[in-house]
């Protein structure tokens, strides 16, 4: 199943200027501690790492235990420093992995 | 479940409960690595009551003035319930501006959450925050 990831990042921003950054992805997140109705109990399906790069260079990572829950929506900051590409990528149980990219100008 | 098992879950709960909290003193002691944290400037934001423990969300913020000489290199938020200690571990730097970063948690049952920031000096701080949970996440099939 293709991952739907959606992003919430200014298209535009002033140098030097702290920008708020929101990444969300579908994702069933199944912990590994449920059982089904007949006891078994159902292995555990989670993305454990997210990473941010802005221009190639690493600004933000994450590891992410069964305590994220599903649909992992994270938020958090950069300065903006120069007009480019932010790339986000995801990779988790069962050699998951996403990404996606969104484009910035900075004046 | 039969009569015996009850029994013995019943007999055996007060212990699981502190084996719990040892699981988050363990995953803490993990990350520290025999540093001491400070209590202070990490702030947990978390609603007081939770209806629904399967998505709750959670911020986290540390007091830093966050340039290149000082700044928080990561944060790294536990539980004392849930099946597991960890929640998540977040890396950040001098190019993120602020040190704030929010998500969405599960929580198994009323409980403290605690964070821990490592500063660019290495020393390390700590926040909490406790939460009523009225619904359990991870247990019941959805």
């Amino acid at each position: 199943m293709a991952a739907r990831a959606l992003l919430r990042v200014p298209q535009r921003a002033r140098r030097g200027e702290v920008i708020e950054i929101r990444a969300l992805i579908s994702h069933i997140m199944e912990t590994g501690f449920r059982h089904s109705e007949r006891g078994a109990s159902i292995a555990r399906d989670i993305i454990t790492s997210f990473r941010c790069t802005y221009n190639g260079t690493e600004i933000f990572r994450a590891r992410f235990y069964p305590a994220i829950a599903a649909n992992p929506f994270i938020t958090f900051t950069t300065i903006a420093t120069e007009s480019g590409t932010l790339r986000f990528e995801w990779s988790g149980d069962n050699e998951f992995t996403a990404s996606e990219s969104a484009a910035i100008m900075v004046e | 479940m039969n009569r015996r098992i009850f029994v013995l879950s019943l007999a055996l709960a007060p212990w699981m409960r502190t084996a719990r909290a040892d699981a988050m003193h363990d995953a803490m002691s993990a990350v520290l690595q025999g540093a001491t944290p400070r209590e202070g400037r990490v702030t947990i934001e978390l609603p007081p009551l939770v209806e629904n423990g399967n998505t709750v969300p959670f911020s986290v913020s540390v007091e830093s003035p966050m340039t290149e000489r000082d700044h928080v290199r990561s944060i790294h938020v536990f539980n004392e319930k849930n099946p597991q200690p960890n929640i998540g571990d977040f890396f950040l730097g001098p190019r993120a501006g602020r040190a704030a970063v929010s998500t969405r948690i599960r929580l198994a049952d009323t409980q403290t959450v605690v964070a821990l920031a490592q500063m660019s000096d290495g020393s390390w701080w700590s926040g909490s925050a406790s939460v009523i949970v009225t619904l359990a996440a991870c247990t019941e099939i959805n």
